[in-house]
């Protein structure tokens, strides 16, 4: 078990960047399609908020790699 | 203290405790949820679309309110709560939900004060989501911390309830308001749009006051009082939470392993189900409302059930169940809604079609608005309304884009079918929801508990939960090409990736005796 949740913390490092480029992707995408400052404040205020939790993710994952949670699990 | 069994003075007190916590929590959440239950009225009377600073302020005032002041508010008054102690702080919340409901109330129209409305009106959302931040923890932390161990599950699931309850009493006040200003149906939603919208926001100051007297007659949190008597109360709960890795790891955990999951399934089965039962499956308005009302009613007890039970055999299971089953489920659910809805699986009662229009002069314009109502009925008692609404200008013209709204009404077998679905989703949301307080409460250490708790559960709820209805909406227009259901995608790609975190990385032992 122990290993299953040290690899997969390579998985959980990987996700938070990839879902902060995804977002970033849709981000420009909608902004092209409607150019108005409603979209572009929706669109800042989620990857303002988005990249917290995404560094987040990535120090989980490092924990998790490093068996932080191997002694609580 | 161990014992399940407390003596009768202690569970006085603890019924007091809990009554105390509950009813000022349950009055934050209404507040904050009669906001986004009557966005649209509110928007015609402060943000017009025709101005753009004023439609600018109404992004931010939706966005910014859920999103980043709900977490900011959290973590300001989750490091007062542990720096001053729990009844003052949550005290302090109650006072500034209440004082800016009660202000938006108030606050003149758009076409009074001009731009000044919209700001003001900003302003007291901020302070809405700011407050709310503050409230929960405050709320499931002084609650938790007068239980005892065997019963903590149990007991903070009362402060569980209130977030529906919450949901329910808001749904209901504007139910009734909307219906009860004239005898005629019409003329009382034209009054509630126009002026009686505020009821619901003026009538909070009564039940916000009734509040604070009963919290400033409760006394601070033994486990606090204690700490600040032995001098360990923090000194910097901000850099203990999140600066220090031992407690960091642990809210990450608390974040990943379970608050988004449960955010998410929270979101989509109280909110996402109404937005795709109004705007989805098209079902009549009131129908709706009372559908929602009917399931809450049936489902809040389970919170209690769930919790209690959670005393017992533990947290983590109980939840991720419950989450599992909204991932594997949802897809099967919200198609019987689109089902039920669908007028094109039914056999048209061709016989008993309606027809009505009227003309009806627009002020002293010399310009017709003309209405024509078609009711097409189907076999179940499903009645399709379809209302179009264009306007006949002096100049003998007509407007380009006429009006059409378009509305069902469920037959009684319907009506029940749907209000069965929508309380297994709610089921989900209690089974997810009712033991979390205790997990969180359990999770860290008293002298910083309100913070770090605080955070990861705004962050779930306020940040993933909240995103639900604008994400599944988007992914339904980016990639749905005809299928409803893409939406879908977002709570359970959260909550599948929220299960595999908690399954394997969360404690499966047994809970926590004693709070540290």
């Amino acid at each position: 078990m122990n290993s299953i949740k040290r690899a997969l913390g390579i998985v959980w490092m990987i996700l938070g960047p990839l879902v902060l480029f995804y977002l970033v992707k849709t981000a420009g995408a909608e902004i092209t399609k409607n150019p108005v400052w409603g979209t572009r404040i929706e669109w800042g205020v989620f990857i303002v908020v988005f990249i917290p939790i995404a560094v987040g993710l990535v120090l989980f994952g490092y924990y998790a790699v490093k068996g932080e949670y191997e002694e609580i699990g | 203290m161990s014992s399940t069994s407390i003596p009768d003075t202690a569970a006085g007190r603890i019924r007091k405790v809990i009554a105390a916590s509950s009813v000022g929590t349950l009055i934050e959440w209404y507040d904050f949820y009669i906001f986004g239950s009557l966005a649209t009225v509110i928007s015609s009377q402060f943000f017009p679309k025709t101005n753009p600073t004023a439609a600018l302020l109404s992004t931010l005032a939706t966005f910014a309110a859920g999103f980043i002041v709900r977490p900011f508010g959290a973590l300001v008054f989750g490091r007062l709560g542990d720096l001053v102690g729990r009844k003052y702080t949550f005290l302090l919340t109650l006072v500034i939900m209440g004082g800016s409901t009660f202000g938006i109330g108030l606050v003149p129209k758009y076409e009074t004060i001009g731009l000044a409305a919209p700001l003001i009106v900003l302003l007291l959302r901020l302070l809405q989501g700011l407050a709310l931040g503050g409230e929960y923890g405050g709320a499931a932390t002084y609650v938790a911390e007068h239980s005892p161990a065997g019963r903590r599950g149990y007991y903070t699931s009362w402060i569980q309830t209130t977030a529906t309850v919450g949901l329910l009493l808001s749904l209901g006040v504007i139910l009734l308001t909307r219906h009860l200003l004239d005898a005629d149906t019409t003329r009382s939603i034209e009054k509630f749009n126009d002026w009686g919208w505020r009821i619901p926001f003026l009538i909070s100051i009564v039940l916000v006051i009734i509040s604070i007297y009963i919290r400033l007659k409760m006394s601070e949190s033994p486990l606090f009082t204690r700490l600040k008597t032995e001098g360990k109360v923090s000194v910097n709960p901000l850099k203990e939470s999140f600066g220090h890795k031992a407690n960091l790891k642990m809210v990450l955990l608390a974040l990943f392993g379970v608050a988004m999951g449960q955010g998410v399934v929270f979101y989509t089965g109280q909110f996402y189900a109404q937005y795709f039962m109004e705007n989805v499956c098209l079902i009549d308005f009131d129908q709706s409302k009372t559908i929602m009302i009917l399931a809450i009613i049936v489902a809040t007890p389970f919170f209690l059930l769930f919790g209690g039970w959670s005393d017992k055999i533990g947290r983590k299971w109980i939840m991720l169940i419950g989450m599992t089953l909204a991932v594997v489920t949802y897809p099967f659910l919200f198609r019987q809604l689109l089902d039920i809805s669908d007028t094109t699986r039914r056999t048209e009662l061709t016989g008993q079609k309606e027809i009505k229009s009227s003309v009806a002069f627009i002020g002293k314009t010399g310009n017709l608005i003309r209405t024509a109502t078609t009711l097409t009925h189907y076999e179940g008692g499903l009645v399709l309304n379809s209302t179009k609404k264009d306007t006949l200008y002096a100049n003998g013209s007509s407007s380009l884009k006429p009006e059409t709204k378009i509305a069902k009404t469920l037959g009684t077998g319907d009506y029940l079918k749907m209000t069965l679905i929508l309380f297994i989703m709610i089921l989900y949301v209690t089974m997810v929801y009712g033991p979390i307080a205790a997990f969180l409460v359990e999770l860290f250490p008293t002298r910083i508990r309100y913070t770090s708790m605080s955070l990861p559960y705004h962050i779930g709820n306020g940040v993933f939960g909240g995103l639900t209805p604008f994400i599944a909406t988007l992914l339904a227009t980016s990639f749905g090409g005809g299928n409803k259901l893409v939406g879908l995608w977002y709570p359970i790609l959260v909550a599948g990736i929220c299960v595999i975190i908690g399954a394997l990385y969360i404690p499966s032992g047994p809970r926590k005796e004693d709070l540290e």
